[in-house]
């Protein structure tokens, strides 16, 4: 198992000092998502069930998945593809050590491991291409030496060894990368010493008076808004990855938070960053809120991708916990008149803390999500709504759409906002559904990548992508991406049709930021990670030609480095390449993304 | 589970074919085409036998595009006006208020919808099929093209672009698809068809839309227009019908396509306004033009009649006449998507708002323009060639006086045109070629052309028996021309089959050179030359020759190598057969540019060219120094303008007042000399 946790936990809890610590490669997946404890599966009935018991629907049989499955992919539980059950030690290859490295590292006393689990563990993120061949048990080049530093200052000491051994580093913080980020560039000759952010994972101090904490950037969401909470605080920044993603990861990829509306997206929540680099460490000298000083060197930093140093503690503002939450669902008609009423919201800037529109496709998956009904009074409640929206309202159960909204405040504001909002909405044909529905779409959000997984066991490949369009570009970019989707599919020879589908996850003053699903059964093609990336290509290329940008928070990484030029110029690539030749000339932080 | 679409086996085929089979389709053309007439059916038998009150009855129940909202031709008005596009240029026209700008638009668009209505349809095909059962033996369509243009308008906004060579083939469309359960198109039409009274109002319930003729530069008029078109496409609330080529030819020969529709087509895909637009080329072809002996008048300067319901009457003795069959062709659905991968970049209209007016970028404008000439060589190779048109191009390889005094013997022309069928096959042209009497029935089909009788065939020539007056020898160059230019769009029709290897055989026996280098060479002068003449895809000059050739040496006329072109003993009557074919292209030409360059002014009016080199082929015809009619054609003269004015040996100086200057005099110079062997020398000058 994991050598950090067996070996050196005893030293790691002693240096660590205080200790909400969890090892979470202990009790995650190594070739999936999330935790091990957690995954659907269909049971000896045939009925699909979520195991575990960490989240609202784990313990459920969900008895439409099944259907959903076989009539949306033509998937079947008779054709399946397990996955390897154990990584198979010497299908890694043996580390490329430089040894005058390793020596001073460990005169440093920080913890360190070239173990094969730890360091294939640290060699991926959630990239379909990536956990097909964990699964297959295929393992390329992974990082040979993984390295827990322990605070800032260890971050130093490891950063100057790496620039005098001359030696590849590549910060880790939570692995959700969907960019190949953290893919060890192939031609990397050099050692590469994967550096695992985890053990930086405390809240340094809070002030209370201007509302900051100042935050180790290992830590991850969870903990942190777990910790804030217990002050009667939090960031308020929740991004669907915040399970496992780190404070770092959110700043070195221009991260967004679903409740960015209220909060801001992670370069509004920033006040302060420190962060190591082969030239030494940047921070700024104040925490002023505004500061008019030349191009804000923040913004170097937020979105390097782990090209320029690391990210170690993190200033950043906090709110007193919300009085009052309340979710709520609207369906609409179509998905036209849902983008409407989104765009109306936005015009009219009432949108609440959260306001995701899905679309047909999604709904119905969302509907397949429901878990088994306790009561017949429910069953029939739920009867009696269908019935009111398809016969009644005569809303096309094949074209409607349903929005999500998460409000937040105190309650009597939440209230009224929340009258606003469906006012709008009923402008639109939009009918409340219900805070049931609403709730259940958000919780879809963390449980929708374990599907992956699941789909994974059954021939069903996917992976979602984002983008961010004006306004007026959005129906377009909706419509003509998953055509393309369903038409690549075709042209490239799978032999069912795809589930293309989307929603639209954040609204701004000037457009909106959208979310792509796109998953197939591979059955009967014969090298389905490739058809899946071209098609993920082309549909890249559609979503640049119809005017949607390169991507509105997964970053660019090494998967969509080709298009860096033609979205930011020449001159822009210029600026960037410059930075990073001055502040890493030696290319120490070789993770080779974004340039 | 498996596709849901897959059940239908031409589906796929529509969709699978990427641009490089595209390309294939379009140089190697057709396939067997004997094979191809099996696929047609005859859609009047049917209706012979079925009333047709009941037929205009029938129910009606189309399968629309399936991301279309049903919407009323009103709706599609309000979307125009209350276009963002609109409204900004609306905004734009300045000296009077808004409110009078719209009220304009608003005109505009009145003066030009279309107000499709089922029972105008439905009165429309009760209409037609009446008319066509009379002028028609058979109308055949190829069900195979129906059925993947069924499907496709499905899928996405469906452009409907038949050739135009009759009146009456302006609602022969609309009548097809209505029997055949397919939504009913939309119409481009010339305005002056909605000034004839009530058919004009029916037109426009049946689907017609109505543009002015010159549109010019009211900018307001453009506007209103194309976001008329676009909505149509954008919605894809109904098929839209257009004609490339812009107007009726009057030759029977494909006109060199206008961009200006097809440029708004378009738009909505540039723009990512729509995933994909569906381009059908339709070729409709006839055995005989109803309108034929109008067409050569109005070449020969005689004015068409106007559009009038009046005249339409009147024109009604020609149902009674016989008029053969006609045939129409759906060609291959065109996905627009993958005719222009990789030819243009969508994201030059991210940065500007897509409402506003933008100029598309040459990228664009190229593409749209290699769309257009794509659309027209599809339509001909879809056009069925009948026996009646290789027997014109015979008819036209005799000597003048041949044909109007003693006749051609009849035997040697059938065995000719038997000869050249075979050519056409092996040039892989598509023949309409009934098994029976074939010939002699042609020849009958055809009495108003040419006479056989005793074994000889000569042209008839119109003219008022009653007088007693001769003729002057001027009135009888224009009689004869008159029967010679319809013979002469008769031949048009089967001329894309043998322009490329015409070209070549043009090529080798002007240039007497066997190296292939300087026939590609002289192959893309003549190319460049006789582009508005002919239809060659813009960027393809090299598989145009290499067409050329492998045509050539497939039927036995020519020997390749790797450098040479050796012309074969076997191979004289072919290359003698085309390069007379095309001769009278290059006598017109050289007799313009001789004229230009021999007047001595250097500014003219349109107005004066045209006359004058009519009196002038006129004399040389009479001296026997020209011997063809052809020059006499307002087509060819115009063409020939167009041509200098693109290679900018001439050019437009002001554009109300027609005006036309030499531009560059020395250029000009060179080309007058379009002669035999001075034209080999500005081939040199030009390779160097």
């Amino acid at each position: 198992m994991c050598c950090l946790c067996n070996t050196k936990r005893a030293m790691c809890l002693l240096t660590c000092g205080q200790s909400i610590w969890v090892c979470l490669q202990e009790i995650m997946k190594w070739n999936g998502w999330g935790y091990s404890d957690s995954k659907f599966l269909y049971n000896k009935k045939g009925q699909a069930e979520f195991t575990g018991k960490r989240y609202r629907l784990s313990g459920m049989i969900i008895p439409g998945l099944r259907e959903w499955m076989e009539s949306t992919f033509g998937a079947n539980l008779q054709h399946k593809t397990p996955a390897a059950p154990i990584l198979n030690s010497s299908a890694v290859q043996p580390p490329t050590l430089n040894e005058a490295f390793l020596k001073e590292l460990k005169s440093t006393g920080i913890p360190f491991s070239h173990d094969a689990e730890d360091r294939v563990f640290r060699s991926h993120g959630h990239c379909l291409h990536e956990i097909f061949a964990l699964r297959e048990g295929k393992i390329g080049r992974v990082p040979d030496l993984v390295v827990w530093p322990n605070c800032h200052n260890d971050v130093v000491k490891i950063v100057e060894l790496a620039c005098k051994h001359n030696v590849c580093l590549m910060p880790y913080g939570g692995g959700t990368s969907v960019s190949s980020a953290l893919e060890c560039p192939p031609e990397e000759t050099r050692s590469i010493v994967s550096l695992d952010t985890s053990q930086m994972n405390r809240i340094l101090w809070i002030d209370e008076k201007n509302l900051t904490a100042h935050v180790e950037a290992g830590i991850v969401g969870q903990d942190l808004e777990r910790l804030l909470n217990e002050s009667g605080y939090c960031t308020g920044h929740e991004p669907d990855s915040m399970e496992f993603s780190s404070l770092g990861g959110w700043v070195a990829t221009r991260a967004s938070g679903m409740k960015k509306n209220i909060y801001g997206n992670i370069e509004d929540l920033v006040v302060h960053i420190k962060m190591v680099t082969p030239q030494g460490v940047i921070e700024k000298s104040c925490q002023g809120p505004r500061m008019s000083t030349g191009p804000d060197v923040h913004h170097f930093i937020m979105g390097s991708e782990g090209t320029l140093g690391v990210v170690t503690e993190v200033t950043m503002k906090i709110r007193p916990m919300p009085e009052y939450q309340k979710y709520g669902s609207v369906v609409f008609p179509n998905f036209e008149m849902g983008v409407a009423c989104l765009r109306e919201v936005a015009r009219q800037r009432c949108a609440p803390a959260s306001i995701r529109l899905m679309d047909n496709e999604q709904f119905k998956f969302g509907h397949a999500l429901k878990p088994q009904v306790s009561s017949i009074f429910t069953s029939f409640l739920d009867g009696l709504k269908k019935f009111y929206i398809t016969k009644f309202k005569g809303f096309d159960p094949n074209r409607l759409c349903v929005a999500t909204l998460l409000f937040e405040g105190d309650r009597e504001k939440v209230l009224q906002h929340e009258k606003q909002v469906y006012d709008i909405a009923a402008k639109f044909g939009g009918l409340a559904a219900g805070e049931d529905n609403g709730q259940r779409g958000y919780m879809l959000t963390f449980v929708i990548a374990y599907l992956r997984d699941l789909g994974m066991d059954y021939y069903v490949i996917g992976e979602s992508f984002e983008t961010s369009v004006p306004w007026d570009r959005v129906l377009d970019i909706c419509r003509n991406v998953k055509a393309r989707i369903v038409r690549e599919c075709k042209d490239k020879g799978v032999q069912f049709p795809p589930l293309s589908t989307c929603r639209v996850t954040q609204t701004y003053d000037a457009g909106a930021c959208v979310y792509f699903y796109f998953a197939f059964n591979y059955r009967g093609l014969s090298d389905p990670v490739h058809v899946y990336e071209q098609v993920e290509h082309a549909a890249r290329e559609e979503i640049l030609a119809n005017g949607g940008s390169l991507s509105h928070h997964h970053g660019v990484g090494k998967l969509r480095k080709e298009w860096m030029r033609e979205t930011i110029s020449s001159v822009g690539m210029g600026m960037l390449r410059s930075v990073k030749d001055y502040v890493d000339p030696n290319n120490i932080f070789g993770n080779r993304n974004l340039l | 589970m498996l596709w849901s679409y897959c059940h239908s086996g031409t589906r796929k085929s529509l969709f699978n074919i990427n641009t490089r089979e595209l390309s294939e389709v379009v140089v190697i053309g057709s396939t067997a085409s004997l094979k191809d007439e099996e696929e047609f059916t005859d859609i009047l038998e049917e209706r012979r036998c079925t009333t047709d009150l009941g037929y205009a009855l029938r129910t009606f129940n189309p399968q629309p595009y399936k991301g279309a909202p049903s919407s009323s031709t009103s709706d599609l008005k309000k979307a125009v006006l209350e276009s963002q596009y609109l409204r900004y240029i609306i905004a734009l026209e300045t000296g009077s208020s808004v409110e009078k700008v719209r009220q304009e638009a608003r005109g505009i668009l009145e003066e030009m919808s279309h107000n499709l209505q089922l029972g105008f349809i439905r009165l429309m095909a009760y209409t037609v099929n009446k008319v066509f059962k009379r002028l028609f033996r058979s109308i055949y369509v190829n069900m195979e093209g129906l059925n993947m243009l069924q499907q496709a308008i499905q899928e996405s906004p469906v452009i409907l672009m038949p050739n135009h060579r009759s009146y009456v083939d302006f609602l022969i469309v609309s009548f097809i698809l209505f029997t055949y359960d397919i939504p009913i198109p939309v119409i481009a039409a010339g305005i002056p068809l909605a000034s004839m009274k009530v058919v004009g109002e029916i037109l426009r319930r049946s689907g017609a839309f109505f543009i002015r003729r010159a549109i010019g530069s009211d900018k307001l008029y453009w506007a209103v227009l194309s976001e008329y078109v676009r909505t149509i496409v954008r919605t894809g609330c109904a098929p839209l019908e257009f004609y490339v080529e812009g107007f009726r030819s009057r030759t029977l020969k494909s006109v060199v396509p206008k961009l200006g529709m097809m440029d708004m087509v378009l738009e909505p895909y540039f723009k990512g306004e729509v995933f994909d637009i569906t381009l059908v080329p339709i070729s409709i072809s006839y055995d005989r033009v109803v309108e034929e002996s109008l067409l050569a008048l109005e070449l020969l300067g005689v004015p068409k009649p106007k559009e009038s319901t009046t005249g339409l009457f009147k024109a009604s003795r020609v149902l009674q006449e016989d008029y053969g069959c006609m045939h129409v062709n759906f060609g291959r659905p065109l996905s627009v998507r993958q005719l222009c991968e990789g030819k243009i970049n969508r994201s030059e209209y991210n940065l500007i708002p897509r409402d506003l007016p933008q100029r598309p970028s040459t990228e664009i404008q190229d593409c749209v323009n290699w769309v257009a000439h794509l659309i027209v060589r599809t339509q001909e190779e879809g056009s069925l060639i009948s026996p009646w048109s290789l027997m014109a191009c015979l008819l036209l390889q005799a000597p003048i006086t041949t044909l109007t005094e003693e006749g051609l013997q009849w035997h040697g022309l059938t065995e000719k045109t038997l000869w050249l069928r075979k050519l056409v096959l092996d040039f892989r042209g598509r023949l309409n070629w009934p098994d029976s009497d074939v010939m002699s029935s042609t020849v009958a089909l055809h009495h108003s052309i040419v006479h056989h009788k005793a074994g000889r065939v000569c042209l008839v020539q119109d003219g008022d028996p009653a007088s007693q007056d001769p003729l002057s020898p001027e009135e009888g160059v224009m009689r004869t021309a008159a029967a010679v230019l319809m013979l002469v769009s008769y031949r048009n029709q089967a001329l894309h089959v043998f322009v490329r290897p015409g070209i070549l055989a043009t090529a080798i026996h002007i240039t007497k050179s066997t190296q292939k280098d300087e026939l590609f060479s002289f192959f893309c002068f003549l190319r460049d030359v006789f582009a508005n003449e002919f239809i060659f895809i813009p960027g393809r000059a090299s598989q145009d020759f290499d067409e050329a050739c492998s045509l050539l040496q497939k039927c036995g006329a020519v020997h390749m190598s790797e450098q040479e072109v050796t012309v074969l003993e076997t191979g004289l009557e072919v290359l003698s057969f085309l390069q007379k074919l095309l001769q009278p292209f290059l006598d017109s030409y050289q007799l313009i540019f001789r004229y230009l360059c021999e007047n001595g002014a250097h500014v003219f009016t349109e107005k004066q060219f045209l006359p004058a080199v009519q009196n002038l082929a006129t004399k040389l015809i009479l001296s026997g120094d020209l011997h063809t009619f052809e020059v006499l054609s307002s087509d060819t003269q115009k063409n020939v303008l167009s041509a200098l004015r693109r290679l900018e040996a001439v050019t437009k100086l002001r554009v109300n007042n027609n005006i036309l200057s030499i531009a560059d005099p020395y250029f000009f110079g060179k080309y007058i000399a379009i002669d035999v062997l001075l034209m080999t020398e500005i081939m040199n000058k030009r390779a160097l």
